[in-house]
């Protein structure tokens, strides 16, 4: 066989495969390419790295604050982006390095690059502790002594000192948490008793004046300064708890020479960067990564954890899911089994698809007028009226939310139901109605729970777009620090005309909204990492649940 | 309702019928659109005993199968012209529910569609969408239903497994056993058994011996050997019209039209 005849014989047509698989590839390379670059960086946020102390020559530029010692972990090392052209350098003098030095109360920043050309030393001290703080960010330093409440000195080289450390952060986390107590639920208590009596007071004055009404309102004077002496009493004690906070100070010395006087009740954690084994390591690696499910935001949300984010977005995916599926599926099960085939449905059909394809801002605009202007503001004034003009349906909140994005998905549900709906053999109709089924109890018995996959498929499409979307919340309801949780254990536990915080807001925020960016930097990375976790996650749960129906209801062959 | 149920218990195969104008179709003529798939029929059909329509594809013989349950309601542009009795009363009859017909009437499709649910719930699908619940009459209805259709003692054991996992034949007699569990007075046949193999098939036949003492059988086939074995009387549709009818052994042995006798011999179709 000659060369001419297997290529006359080869089937027209194949170098498509080639094509097609090019295409796959590609993609497939993007893809992984985009989530690996997202993993690595977001999750090597957590993981604890050395503190280098460098030493440069004096008076070259490197200078901090008048000294040229610095120290910090190590950020990036890349090759000078500014190049004396006249000198040509290699090796480590082409290089610089950005530090994450903390400090920001003694530096004025927390990150710096630094030009390797004028150093003179690099080391890696053993006793140098590295301390999250509750404000400005982390800071790094060498410990003098620990000023204890009774008078007492405990310097750095006592064997008790890091464990006294240890122990004082502890009850101080402790303490930490009972003041948060105070503050935010037992004082909010109050708070919130205060404003009813305030809105009862008011509809009464409404109602004009006698002595009767008088009378009653005198009475709520009463109960009013009953309720100022417990937030007055609480307020002492949450006063007398922070100054407990301040009671032990930790004296330390940064390496510019500068003094530091830390109170131990501002120190979240501490640990000694350099003499970490790798279990330890491991071991802050968990506890950062745990903190950053569990904790607010702090720090303008560059530090801390991103809890009420996560919980948001999920909420609110789950509202957006319970309001689209029915209402979705509703639509389709009208258009495809009932509605007479015509130019009307036809016309419907497209308007549908074309929603699909609306720019979300614009769905945005549409919720913010109709669900929070109109239906909120119409609640208002029904059922809320005492307390207006302080709105309470009648601002972005996570159900106009929920809604927004509800009807913005609608059109994938209703497209993906209507496919299903349609895909139900003829033959499964036909032997229902033969049984004397009537149409809905057809629908309902048979075609429902057959097409019950294809739905989730829509329900999955409209789940992840709903959760990434961004730029439509911003009108409707999200905010940069949400103070409390949409569901909560204060009755009724489910507060829906709550704003919320969200994964993909907050990314945007963290990203381009925040005053310290090099900072932000890598809880971008972290919380786009978690963004598409969820969103996978959210999937994976459906994709489960239709593969459990998809083999329940598979259509048979003979 | 009760003038049709009041005789079921007598009626066998050598006995002639006592009604053998049970099903009346009278001058009965239906469009699909413009084009007119069946042409003037006139046709009795005998209580209690099986009726064969034979025909090559095309010839309207399932139109007409599809008509008598009303089946063909749910596609669009149909129109009728003539009329159809069961029992002295028209289907047509804008005062009767379909609902109610069609639960009178049971089919049996060409292509067996068991419905993705267990093998119980699919045989008592029509006492639940009647609101009959009751577990004891259910489980009762379900024994007697596949014990009809000869399959009880293949699934007793996995009533409450998917319907789905059965073979072509069981899913096949499923359907028979769905149709008959709400004691219909007529069957409705669209082909049973073509999608089957011929032990399949045997089977089938055979029960359609058995269930012709219960119910009135009107069957569509292709299979003319079939259509010799199983029925007490025999339809030959061409193009839509009825070309003859008459008693099986009459219509394959001594064919009165040409039409029929070349096809019941092979020579077209």
């Amino acid at each position: 066989m000659n060369k001419e005849s297997i290529k006359s014989d080869r089937p027209k047509g194949e170098v498509a495969v080639w094509f097609s698989s090019l295409g796959l590839s590609l993609s497939l390379i993007l893809i992984i390419g985009l989530v690996s670059m997202i993993f690595y960086n977001g999750i090597l946020v957590f993981w604890p790295d050395q503190v280098v102390m460098l030493e440069f020559q004096k008076g070259k530029g490197q200078d901090v604050k008048g000294s040229n010692f610095i120290a910090g972990e190590i950020t990036k090392q890349q090759s000078k982006i500014i190049k004396d052209l006249n000198v040509k350098l290699d090796g480590l003098a082409a290089q610089e390095w950005q530090l994450h030095v903390g400090n920001k109360d003694a530096y004025g920043f927390s990150y710096k690059f630094f030009d390797m050309q004028h150093l003179v030393k690099e080391s890696y001290p053993q006793d140098i502790i590295l301390a999250e703080r509750n404000e400005y960010g982390s800071a790094i330093f060498f410990a003098k002594y620990l000023q204890l409440k009774n008078g007492d000195k405990l310097n750095k080289d006592d064997p008790k000192f890091e464990t006294t450390l240890k122990e004082l952060t502890q009850e101080c986390k402790a303490r930490r948490k009972d003041i948060l107590q105070i503050e935010k639920f037992e004082i909010g208590k109050i708070n919130s008793k205060i404003e009813d009596i305030r809105l009862e007071v008011r509809a009464l004055q409404r109602k004009g004046s006698n002595p009767e009404i008088e009378a009653k309102i005198h009475s709520f004077d009463a109960e009013i300064k009953f309720l100022q002496k417990g937030y007055e009493d609480l307020a002492a004690k949450s006063r007398v708890l922070r100054e407990k906070q301040n009671e032990n100070t930790l004296h330390a010395e940064i390496v510019t020479g500068e003094p530091m006087i830390l109170p131990v009740g501002n120190i979240y954690s501490f640990y000694y960067p350099n003499r970490l084994s790798t279990v330890d390591k491991i071991s802050i690696f968990t506890k950062h990564f745990a903190e950053f499910f569990t904790e607010d935001p702090r720090e303008a949300n560059t530090e801390g954890g991103i809890f009420p984010a996560i919980f948001g977005t999920f909420v609110m995916t789950l509202l957006m899911s319970l309001a689209v599926t029915p209402f979705g599926v509703v639509a389709a099960i009208y258009l495809r089994e009932y509605a007479k085939q015509g130019f009307l449905v036809r016309a419907v059909r497209v308007a549908v698809n074309n929603l699909a394809g609306v720019p979300s801002i614009v769905f945005g605009i549409f919720g913010l007028g109709f669900f929070v202007y109109l239906v909120g503001g119409t609640l208002d004034e029904i059922f809320f009226s005492l307390s207006l003009p302080t709105p309470t349906f009648g601002t972005g909140g996570i159900i106009w939310a929920a809604l927004t994005l509800a009807l913005m998905t609608v059109p994938v549900v209703i497209v993906a139901t209507e496919e299903a709906l349609s895909a139900v053999s003829r033959g499964m109709r036909e032997g229902s109605l033969a049984c004397g089924a009537s149409k809905w109890q057809t629908i309902q018995n048979i075609i429902l729970p057959a097409s019950a996959p294809g739905i989730l498929t829509g329900l999955i499409l409209a789940m992840a777009r709903g959760a990434g979307e961004v730029a439509p919340l911003m009108l409707v309801g999200v905010v940069k620090l949400a103070p409390e949780l949409p569901i909560d254990g204060v009755a009724p536990f489910v507060h829906l005309e709550r704003k919320f915080m969200h994964l993909g807001f907050h990314i945007y925020d963290l990203g381009f909204q925040s005053p310290d960016s090099e900072a932000a930097i890598p809880m971008v990375f972290a919380t786009t990492f978690l963004l598409i976790m969820l969103v996978v996650a959210l999937n994976l749960g459906a994709i489960i649940i239709r593969n459990r129906l998809r083999k329940k209801y598979q259509a048979s062959t003979f | 309702m009760n003038k049709m149920t009041k005789n079921t218990t007598n009626g066998t195969k050598e006995v002639a019928s006592e009604k053998p104008d049970y099903i009346k179709v009278d001058n009965f003529s239906f469009y699909y659109g413009s084009a007119k798939v069946l042409h003037s029929l006139n046709l009795d059909i005998p209580y209690k005993k099986v009726t064969a329509f034979i025909g090559p594809s095309g010839c309207g013989k399932s139109t007409l199968l599809r008509n008598l349950n009303r089946m063909n309601d749910l596609v669009d542009g149909i129109k009728h012209e003539g009329d159809i009795r069961v029992d002295g009363e028209s289907i047509y009859d804008p005062f009767l529910e379909v609902i109610s017909l069609r639960k009178r009437i049971g089919m049996v499709f060409q292509k067996s569609n068991p419905f993705p649910k267990t093998i119980y719930e699919n045989v008592v699908y029509s006492l639940r969408i009647a609101g009959r619940n009751s577990k004891s009459e259910l489980d009762t209805v379900v024994e007697k239903s596949l014990r009809g259709a000869a399959l009880w003692d293949e699934v007793k054991d996995r009533l409450h497994e998917s319907a789905l996992g059965m073979s072509g034949g069981q899913m096949q007699r499923l359907c028979i056993a769905r149709a008959i569990a709400n004691k219909p007075e007529i069957l409705l046949m669209d082909e049973p058994c073509s999608a089957l193999d011929p032990i399949a098939t045997a089977k089938v036949e055979e029960l359609i011996h058995e269930l012709k003492t219960e119910f009135t059988i009107v069957i569509v086939t292709h299979n003319m050997q079939q259509a010799a074995r199983v029925s007490d009387r025999t339809a030959f549709f061409y193009l839509g019209k009825l070309i003859e009818y008459d008693k099986t052994e009459q219509l394959f042995m001594s064919p009165k039209v040409k039409q029929t006798e070349d096809y019941v011999s092979g020579r077209f179709g």
